[in-house]
């Protein structure tokens, strides 16, 4: 029921042309891997999921952000059913054992029918450029080889909400789904996250 | 009920149901005779074209009954859509978010709003003055300079077009005319009904008979003959509908002779405007004409000319 409200509010907002581009929705496991610069894009990206894909779907969200106050948190748990992960480095704790608890997190949380919505950048940019993407998404990728990684482009989402704003505005928006993308037995880390961010831009020039 | 005592306007809405059943009984025919892929096409564009007259004619027609709230209502949302595709192709930074909030939320609803009580002195100098001079000082103290002007000119121009131009078709509900009190929706059913009409018969008589490219680099579509024979069919579209007017015969021949060359202009410049932002259409709403922008943008320079021109010579 808040589902399909939040996902009707969400799509006003946006008001997206979606575009499967190189793939059909599907009940297949996927991992949805975006470009990110908008409070928007995981509550967007989901909302124009087909509802019953919705409902398998898993946003990767930053606990720091999610968890701040109770609405936050109830949305992100009980509504999207998130998967927080702890991404600023806590006093006391490596940055690489806490890149490790995430990629955990992810296997745990895809389980063996669920997908997952990825910001592989890591965090929000200007929109203008991907920036490139954290090892996170290989890690993933060489535990769960069968799931396939679909490069998804949001545009103008920025536009409608910048950095820094409270309000959005009614801008039109565009999402492309890519071409599903495997981790390949012999490819290297760089050589994989490299060419899974070049999947991702080529869709804003094919947009 | 304004339908039920108003039998003008009975007459008008009469008329369009039996033009488009006739529309909708021609496209199936044409349908059934189409034999290659690009006939095909044209059919099934024209056949969404003509379906999606229904749906414009009823809500147009609904918010028209409603009485003079349901027109300024209706137009102010279509301003809302066309301000959100325009918005969408101009190139803003994230600095005009703030001017785009105004733009969207206060400066759309206030220009209705002041339509709806027929402030006429407030309603004609909102958005050329106020909101012209607003919009450049809010970005100037976003502190963003980089391509200052052309943000500022583009969000106007934005304004102007979608919000301010388009106000002017229901403001005709509120115009008093000398000797016939204010006509009314009568008036604006006119405008509407030629200026579309005329968009219509041009694509029929370009479909038909058109040869040569009127204006190729800006809309390779528009041919001389469709213009042509659009505008004096239209025209003499207007001079029948005489009637429902507080125009003679030949005064309302010549506002619609207006109406659809204005109309043809309108339609021109936005076509510009889609060209320099490399878009084919401004959106994608209504199936087989594009987004709101598309369907009504010869409106945004035919309603603020018959308005001033109609206030001008028969005001009172």
């Amino acid at each position: 029921m808040i589902d399909s409200i939040l996902a009707t509010a969400a799509q006003i907002v946006a008001g997206s042309t979606v575009r499967w581009a190189g793939c059909a929705p599907s009940e297949e496991q996927r991992i949805y891997i975006a470009n990110h610069s908008s409070h928007l894009d995981f509550i967007v990206l989901w909302s124009y999921l087909p509802p019953w894909l919705r409902r398998r779907t898993r946003p990767v969200a930053a606990r720091d952000y999610w968890a701040r106050d109770v609405i936050r948190r109830y949305l992100a748990v009980r509504v999207f059913n998130a998967v927080l992960i702890d991404r600023a480095a806590s006093p006391g704790t490596p940055a690489g054992q806490l890149g490790r608890q995430a990629v955990d997190q992810m296997i745990e949380a895809l389980g063996d029918r669920h997908s997952l919505i990825l910001f592989p950048e890591g965090t929000r940019g200007s929109g203008d450029e991907v920036a490139p993407f954290r090892s996170g998404l290989f890690h993933l990728c060489r535990a769960k080889p069968q799931v396939a990684v679909v490069p998804v482009y949001l545009e103008n989402l920025n536009r409608i909400l910048p950095k820094g704003h409270l309000l959005p505005v009614p801008i039109l928006s565009r999402i492309t789904f890519g071409t599903p993308l495997r981790l390949q037995p012999d490819e290297t880390k760089d050589a994989f996250l490299q060419r899974a961010r070049e999947s991702v831009r080529a869709l804003k020039a094919a947009a | 009920m304004i339908l039920l005592h108003d039998v003008a306007l009975q007459r008008l809405f009469g008329g369009l149901v039996v033009l488009l059943i006739v529309a909708t009984v021609a496209g199936r025919l044409i349908a059934r005779r189409a034999r290659d892929e690009r006939a095909l096409t044209t059919v099934r564009n024209l056949n969404a074209r003509i379906n999606a007259w229904w749906v414009m004619c009823v809500i147009f027609a609904i918010s028209v009954v409603i009485g003079p709230i349901g027109a300024v209502v209706l137009f102010a949302l279509i301003s809302f859509l066309a301000l959100r595709e325009f918005i969408t192709l101009i190139p803003t930074r994230p600095a005009d978010h703030r001017a785009l909030l105004w733009s969207f939320f206060l400066i759309t609803p206030l220009q209705y709003l002041l339509v709806g009580i027929h402030w006429y002195g407030l309603f004609s100098i909102l958005i050329p003055v106020y909101a012209f001079l607003f919009l450049a000082l809010r970005i100037a103290m976003s502190g963003d300079t980089t391509h200052f002007l052309e943000r500022v000119s583009a969000i106007q121009w934005a304004l102007m077009i979608c919000v301010y131009s388009l106000s002017y078709a229901p403001a005709l509900l509120g115009l008093g005319i000398r000797g016939h009190g204010t006509p009314g929706p009568t008036l604006l059913l006119f405008l509407v009904i030629v200026v579309q009409g005329s968009d219509v018969l041009q694509y029929i008589f370009g479909k038909l008979f058109g040869r040569r490219k009127i204006a190729p680099h800006v809309s390779p579509n528009k041919t001389i003959e469709g213009f042509v024979g659009g505008v004096a069919a239209a025209t003499l579209l207007g001079a029948l509908l005489w009637w429902a007017t507080p125009f003679a015969i030949w005064q309302a021949g010549l506002q619609a002779l207006i109406i659809a060359l204005t109309g043809f202009v309108g339609g021109l410049v936005m076509s510009a405007i889609k060209r320099d932002r490399g878009v084919k259409d401004f959106g994608t709403i209504i199936a087989g004409h594009g987004g709101i922008l598309d369907r009504v943008d010869s409106l945004t320079f035919a309603a603020p000319i018959f308005f001033h021109v109609t206030r001008f010579f028969y005001g009172g």
